[in-house]
């Protein structure tokens, strides 16, 4: 069976400077992947190199065993949402509708009845229905960005990428998040960019750890030697509040990379 | 004023030019707001003057030049941009300088006695001729139908065009296309407003209309109308009082702004 994502050797340059050298890794198809890694490591970069939004250097992409421009409408993309402009006069249920845009330019394009029938039962299900004729300034942090992922699920993807979900939020609307992302895992493939190391313990089931290379791919349970190659410093990844550790005391580690 | 319009061309020609200015600004300037391309528009209409200089020069109508110039300078703009990235702020500041200078240059090398340039660069609605209307039309015509047809994507390309990308439409294509528009309606406003107030005509319209809405039609239909209020007081004053028109409209639409944050920031 093909992997829902498949990358072979991949590596990224902004001008000289590698963001990201050879990545090769395999998400299984319902995975829960978290990429962690530090700032200005590549996490973004990754995703949108799986995108399709990065053109690689070098190196393949592959969905679903497809070359990504035959698979673009199975991805649901959800951004970070300090990239917005949160004052742009558009309401909730327009942000939503964008998704149902399909890859074509079509003139005179109207939303038909069941793309708006789509948006809602979507907002519906993320608990947004009655927020749907709000402006998008007027929401929460946690509001938007579930808006946000309503968006990206509304494309009705197999796979659904989001970077830093957990970024702008508080506390309390990030273990919403999370809870979120986790019933929706349970049909498809869900892969976090995500510095929230509180989330690493509790919620996914693998582990990518990237700094311009992958150090790390596989099981949950990262060593601290790990943690140190790839954030250049020890982190402490017991999260405040969390009641069990987030590396098990284990002796042999799955280096995939 | 009425018995005028219904009398005279020239000010029938005036009437249409400040109806037709103002669904440009209403319309192209709302995305220019909106997507923060402001001084990206000034850096082309400025661009445009060297249009207008070659126009002179070669003996035909400077609006042509204004129009191949400001074309080309979008473009140019949009192309170097995508490459350099965020900084395009430089490359706006010399296409705007680069611009001037090539129409003062060709204007030097006109022969005979230099023309007389002030109405492109601050616009003189009474002066506006059946031509200008004509071409001013048509552009207006062409634009409002590449923004309704087009409105879905052009509502998500302002708000998030990466998206757009990762839905597989070329938003280069998108851009490219804007940029173009943003030069039609600068050629359409450099009559009424001229080449340095036209940005002020761009952005107060939609910046006050943004105040009393949170709906990207509805801002642009009221900028269309609060465009038609300026351009009619400008028309009004300078028919009457003989005022520089380009120079009362754009007054009259800033004062319209600020009074209007005044007015909303108190309800707020």
């Amino acid at each position: 069976m093909a992997y829902a994502v498949e990358l072979k050797d991949v590596s990224v340059k902004y001008g000289k400077i590698n963001a990201l050298k050879e990545i090769s890794i395999q998400v299984a198809e319902g995975a829960f992947l978290g990429i962690i890694g530090p700032n200005g490591g590549g996490k973004t970069t990754l995703l949108k190199v799986i995108l399709g939004l990065i053109e690689p250097e070098a190196g393949e992409v592959k969905i679903f065993g497809n070359p990504l421009s035959r698979a673009v409408d199975k991805i649901g993309y959800v951004p970070q949402i300090s990239n917005f402009d949160r004052d742009f006069p558009i309401s909730v249920l327009d942000v939503v509708l964008m998704a149902r845009l399909g890859g074509r330019v079509r003139f005179f394009h109207q939303y038909k009845n069941e793309d708006i029938k789509k948006a809602e039962a979507v907002l519906d299900q993320l608990n947004l229905l009655q927020l749907k004729d709000r402006q998008i300034g007027k929401l929460s942090g946690g509001q938007l960005q579930r808006v946000l992922i309503a968006r990206g699920l509304a494309v009705e993807p197999e796979i659904l990428l989001l970077d830093e979900p957990t970024a702008n939020v508080d506390a309390s609307s990030s273990s919403q998040i999370y809870e979120l992302l986790k019933n929706l895992n349970e049909d498809k493939t869900i892969i976090v960019a995500t510095h929230d190391m509180a989330a690493v313990s509790s919620y996914f089931d693998t582990l990518a750890c990237l700094n311009e290379k992958l150090y790390h791919h596989g099981d949950k349970y990262l060593d601290q030697e790990t943690t140190e190659q790839v954030f250049g410093c020890p982190v402490d990844l017991i999260a405040h509040g969390h009641p069990h550790h987030v590396f098990a005391p284990h002796g042999e580690e799955e280096n995939n990379d | 004023m009425i018995d005028a319009i219904l009398n005279y061309q020239f000010m029938q020609n005036a009437f249409f030019a400040a109806v037709l200015a103002s669904i440009a600004c209403g319309l192209i300037g709302t995305i220019i707001v909106e997507k923060k391309l402001v001084m990206l528009s000034g850096g082309i209409a400025h661009t445009s003057f060297g249009g207008i200089g070659l126009g002179y020069l070669l003996n035909i109508e400077p609006i042509y030049g204004a129009f191949g110039f400001a074309v080309a300078a979008s473009l140019a703009i949009a192309s170097i941009r995508r490459k350099i990235g965020t900084g395009s702020d430089t490359l706006i500041g010399m296409f705007w300088s680069l611009g001037m200078a090539l129409g003062v240059l060709f204007i030097g090398f006109t022969p005979g006695y230099p023309p007389d340039i002030s109405s492109y660069l601050f616009g003189d609605i009474l002066t506006v001729r059946r031509m200008d209307v004509w071409l001013m039309g048509a552009l207006t015509v062409f634009m409002i139908l590449a923004i309704t047809s087009l409105f879905n994507y052009w509502k998500a390309y302002l708000f998030d065009e990466e998206f757009l990308r990762v839905l597989g439409v070329k938003s280069t294509l998108l851009e490219n296309f804007l940029f173009v528009m943003i030069a039609l309606a600068i050629v359409i406003l450099i009559r009424v407003v001229g080449i340095v107030l036209v940005i002020a005509l761009l952005t107060a319209p939609p910046a006050a209309a943004r105040l009393y809405t949170d709906n990207l039609k509805k801002i642009m239909g009221l900028a269309v109308v609060f465009g038609l209020l300026f351009s009619f007081s400008g028309l009004t004053f300078s028919y009457y009082y003989d005022l520089p028109s380009g120079a009362v409209i754009i007054i009259t639409a800033v004062l319209f702004y600020f009074g209007s944050v005044v007015i909303k920031g108190r309800n707020e």
